[in-house]
């Protein structure tokens, strides 16, 4: 008998132990210390308790880098190896800064609940980032989804709040279903839960097709693509902004990883072709028809919106199209240009809703009217703002640009005899032209129209700055990408 | 200093005007002018070492920078200069400080002004260095942004449409670009994006032969080719003085010059192919641009259509794909910046800023109250026409030499619009700026008093700024055209060796 690492399960298990404790000590708190104190008090108090948490579990994740190999746990219930590690640094990241952004805003009456409830919701996709089983996969997805329905309906007393946490739970719930029956007839067929046993497994039955049909429909509700989006543009706009930051960022970058590992391990042999000249079923053609259909759908619907947050959902979906692509392709080279877009897109995406979190109580709501002439109110906030919706439009040298060259080149390169996959790109690229109307008209309220109010908005130094890490990390990722990608890149191979 | 500096050089100036107070705004507009001339200086002092060099008798590609700069994707930092892109770098450099000049005036929001400018002029040193065609692209989609803001910002008529269609066309066109260069650089491997890389192991000719049209087409929305040329008369139209400058005088330009390098090189073959339909097209453009412009009413917008024609001309001679025709169309670009550049800053600047109205009939009599704008264009409208003695004749002579030699029928349909361009710049030359007895007595358009012997044109005079800058502009367009191997000669050199087969 081997005898049991606990030293690297010990390592493997700490970051999750850490926010467990972290959101147990929130909630204490709350109810023992705080109850007396006014709202200011209690939000910062407890959203500096959970940031601690959070860094706390950050620096357990960066020790997990001095593993000497992958850590398996109870038979791959949990993997721990450096590409988890560093996806789940990333959602701890993205945690941090829903908690930052939140300080500052109305989260309700239960403050303590609240935070307690996002840190739960993160340890959801920490677990789900690092599990490579189905049922562990379920779990975890639910643990987040379920945090996320809570902390959809915080907003207490708006209608608006409550209607969108309805909406969003009772899809949430269908879609579940979906995937719950999906797993069922995977593990019906392949006697097995576990990802790389099931890719093993030679066997091709029409119930397996079955099962991979209705396992990505569940997660096509849950990356929330054409036509399982309709929660989507809800619970944007009716969920808290740091909610909703939370849900079109940690949520997807999680449900996004999981997704490459159940494709490109679990269903490798299933892949089929979406070639111009050649469709054949598999999973390629099914993530290429509803991708496409994402980036016509979202772009185009989001021309029209009036709201911020329902024209960034619209977006969030038309990016899910862009990311499916990178799917679509298939290899080493389309999984590692899928990673890289979800983590500059998740910071893009975060950085905008923590600049409208931030400014939207000030200008009285969130709609585009509300941020006219905010380039003179909050000067500083406007260039963060534009730096982001450019990114977002793919215009270099930012992220975005880089991050969507990276998933077309990959679509083009994965069958460049025949330039089967050119379609896809062709209709990309012409769906982010029209993108860039949309995000311009967004910008041209905040620079160009002149807004009855005038007066300077004041924002605090700590939410300034922790903006400003975002935005200069965008600016980054799309100037110098090539260390972050050589690390994924190595990464991916070794999955 | 090596003349990548003209890039970071802006880049740094730009920030820099960014940090400033809003306040100081004569202390941003210096820091702007000396950002120009400092980048102007790089690019002069380049041009004249180049100059030498190729009258030793050597041609080819300065490297200035070649380092790696994505390898997982293969795109590199590739910098380069030659007797093609030199030209058009100094124009850059003369465009950018005159359009600082001619936007002294400029009072609101002066900071956000001079940053976007300085940002999209970095872009464009960019875009005329690059050997990439990934970094090319970066640079080229760089530039697209800034023009929207300081459009829908300063601009007049119809702002922020003319921004919003000028950037929807831009991104379009790249959007073909973007589609052509992913097939360019994966059907031939995808190890490479280097442009002299790619244009040594071209492409088989059935793929050339589409993948030409996306990248020649989609550069050449922006160098207003006639049938995508509409963005081009709304957006000079709608822009202030200095944007309408840079957008004719060097972002048209940026055009032409990726569909020769980013097009023309690595595609030989498919362009072959495609060379009869783009000469038509081009006569096409030269003549139609021509023809609206004599019919239009307002100042602004024959400028505008006649830079639809004269851009024409550059598509053509670099159609014919012979030494006289591509030297002319790479001249005419240099030309045709500068021109383009002098006589908007008489119609935005000169005129419109100070008398308000555009139309030709509510202008007149001017020269007695302008007599410096008068002679400025006069001086550009001659250089425009194709007057000998100006830089434009030289250009457009070498082009119709060239154009002949492909097919007398080109030459002939090109030649027709040079009178038709006389015709239209005499027009509005007589109607802004003689024609004042038939307004006399009308009462002016709440702009004067109509009286006998006085002019109704009550204006404020020519500044210095704008007399020196165009004092610097027309001085170009003279000097060129009494001597143009000045220009013509490294020109001419890179040339031959590009229609060799490879330079390098």
């Amino acid at each position: 008998m081997t005898p049991v690492p606990y030293c690297s399960i010990f390592t493997a298990l700490t970051p999750v132990l850490i926010l467990v404790i972290g959101a147990f000590v929130a909630l204490t708190l709350d109810i023992v210390r705080l109850r007396r104190s006014t709202m200011t008090v209690r939000n910062r108090t407890l959203g500096m308790v959970s940031i601690l948490a959070l860094l706390g579990a950050a620096v357990a994740l960066t020790r997990q880098f001095g593993l000497p190999g992958p850590v398996t746990l109870l038979g791959q219930t949990l993997v721990v190896n450096h590409l988890t590690s560093l996806f789940n640094l990333v959602i701890v990241g993205l945690t941090i800064l829903t908690i930052v952004i939140s300080m500052e805003g109305d989260v309700g009456r239960h403050v303590g609940e609240y935070y307690a409830t996002l840190l739960f919701g993160s340890i959801g996709m920490l677990l789900l980032v690092s599990t490579e089983e189905l049922i562990t996969i379920f779990v975890a997805l639910e643990l987040t989804s379920i945090c996320l329905y809570i902390l959809t309906a915080f907003h207490k007393g708006a209608l608006r709040s409550q209607e969108a946490a309805v909406k969003y739970f009772m899809f949430g719930a269908i879609s579940s279903a979906f995937l719950l029956f999906g797993l069922s007839y995977v593990y019906g067929i392949t006697g097995t839960t576990n990802i790389r046993e099931i890719a093993a497994q030679t066997t091709s039955s029409t119930l397996l097709s079955v099962g991979l049909l209705f396992t990505v429909v569940g997660f096509g509700f849950k990356v929330a693509v054409v036509p399982f989006h309709l929660w989507a543009p809800d619970a944007y706009e009716g969920a808290p902004t740091p909610v909703a930051a939370f849900i079109a960022t940690g949520s997807k970058v999680a449900s996004f990883f999981v997704l490459v590992k159940l494709l490109f391990i679990g269903f490798a042999g299933m892949q089929g072709t979406a070639f111009c000249y050649k469709f054949s079923s598999g999973w390629t053609m099914l993530l290429a028809s509803t991708g496409a259909a994402s980036m016509i759908l979202g772009n185009v619907v989001a021309i029209t919106q009036r709201n911020i947050k329902r024209l960034l959902a619209y977006s969030s979906i038309a990016h899910a199209g862009y990311v499916f692509i990178g799917f679509v392709a298939a290899t080493e080279f389309g999984a590692t240009s899928v990673l890289f877009y979800v983590i500059v897109y998740a910071l893009t995406n975060l950085g905008a809703f923590g600049v409208l979190a931030a400014l939207a109580n000030r200008a009285g709501g969130d709609d585009m009217e509300h941020f006219a002439g905010m380039a003179r109110r909050a000067p500083f906030l406007s260039v963060l703002m534009l730096i982001f919706f450019l990114s977002l439009a793919g215009i270099p040298p930012l992220g975005g640009f880089f991050g969507k060259f990276y998933l077309f080149a990959a679509a083009v390169q994965s069958e460049s005899t025949k330039f089967g996959l050119l379609w896809l790109v062709i209709l990309g690229i012409a769906m982010s032209a029209v993108s860039l109307y949309y995000y311009l008209i967004v910008l041209k309220h905040f620079y160009i129209i002149d807004g009855k109010d005038k007066s300077r908005i004041q924002t605090p130094v700590y939410l300034n700055t922790a903006l400003a890490a975002v935005a200069v990390a965008v600016v980054l990722l799309g100037l110098f990408p090539e260390q972050v990608l050589a690390l994924l890149k190595g990464l991916v191979a070794q999955l | 200093m090596q003349v990548d500096w003209t890039i970071y050089s802006t880049f740094i100036g730009a920030a820099l005007v960014m940090l400033l107070p809003r306040e100081s705004k004569t202390l941003i507009r210096w820091v702007s002018l000396l950002t120009g001339v400092i980048s102007l200086w790089i690019g002069l002092t380049a041009y004249f070492e180049y100059n030498t060099w190729i009258h030793a008798g050597n041609a080819g590609f300065w490297h200035i920078k070649d380092l790696a700069w994505i390898p997982s994707l293969g795109a590199k930092y590739h910098l380069a200069v030659d007797g093609i892109n030199l030209p058009l770098i100094i124009l850059n450099g003369f465009v950018c400080v005159t359009g600082v000049l001619f936007s002294w005036n400029i009072e609101e929001r002066v900071k956000e002004f001079f940053a976007f400018y300085l940002t999209l002029i970095a872009g464009v040193y960019g875009v005329f260095m690059a050997m990439d065609i990934f970094l090319l692209f970066v640079f080229y989609e760089l530039a697209i942004i800034p023009k929207y803001f300081i459009i829908a910002m300063w601009g007049s008529t119809r702002k922020e449409y003319g921004a919003m269609k000028l950037v929807l066309y831009s991104f379009l066109g790249s959007a073909l670009v973007f589609v052509g260069v992913l097939a360019l650089v994966y059907g031939a491997g995808g190890k490479t994006f280097d442009i002299l890389e790619l244009a040594k192991n071209p492409l088989s000719p059935d793929l050339q032969r589409w993948i030409f049209p996306l990248l020649f087409v989609g550069f050449a929305v922006l160098a207003g080719m006639w049938p995508f040329h509409t963005w081009a008369p709304t957006g000079h139209v709608a822009a202030p003085t200095a944007a309408s400058m840079l957008l004719a005088g060097v972002v048209m330009k940026l055009g032409s010059y990726a569909c020769l390098r980013a097009g023309m090189l690595v595609c030989p073959a498919g362009f072959e192919e495609w060379k009869w339909w783009v000469a038509w097209i081009a006569v096409i453009g030269i003549v139609y641009g021509a023809a609206v412009a004599l019919v239009q009413k307002d100042f602004k917008f024959i400028i505008g259509y006649s830079s639809v024609s004269h851009m024409g001309f550059v598509i053509l001679g670099l159609a014919t794909l012979n030494l006289r025709g591509m030297s002319g169309a790479i001249l005419q670009m240099f030309s045709h910046g500068i021109i383009a550049s002098l006589l908007f800053a008489v119609v935005g600047r000169m005129v419109y800023d100070r008398t308000h109205t555009r139309q030709l009939d509510e202008l007149g009599g001017l020269r007695k109250v302008m007599p410096f704008a008068f002679w400025t264009f006069v001086i550009g409208g001659a250089a425009s026409m194709g007057l000998p003695g100006f830089s434009g004749f030289v250009a457009e002579i070498n082009i119709l030499i060239g154009a002949f030699a492909m097919s007398p029928w080109l030459a002939l349909g090109a030649g027709l619009s040079i009178a038709i361009t006389a015709a239209y710049i005499l027009n509005a030359l007589h109607k802004v700026f003689f024609a004042e007895e038939e307004h006399a007595g009308s009462g002016g358009h709440g702009h004067g008093h109509g009286g006998t012997g006085e002019s109704r044109w009550h204006l404020p005079p020519i500044t210095l700024p704008e007399i020196i800058a165009s004092v610097i502009l027309m001085a170009l367009l003279v000097i060129i055209g009494l001597y143009p191997s000045i220009m013509l000669d490294m020109i001419s050199a890179n040339v031959e060796l590009f229609l060799k087969g490879l330079p390098q």
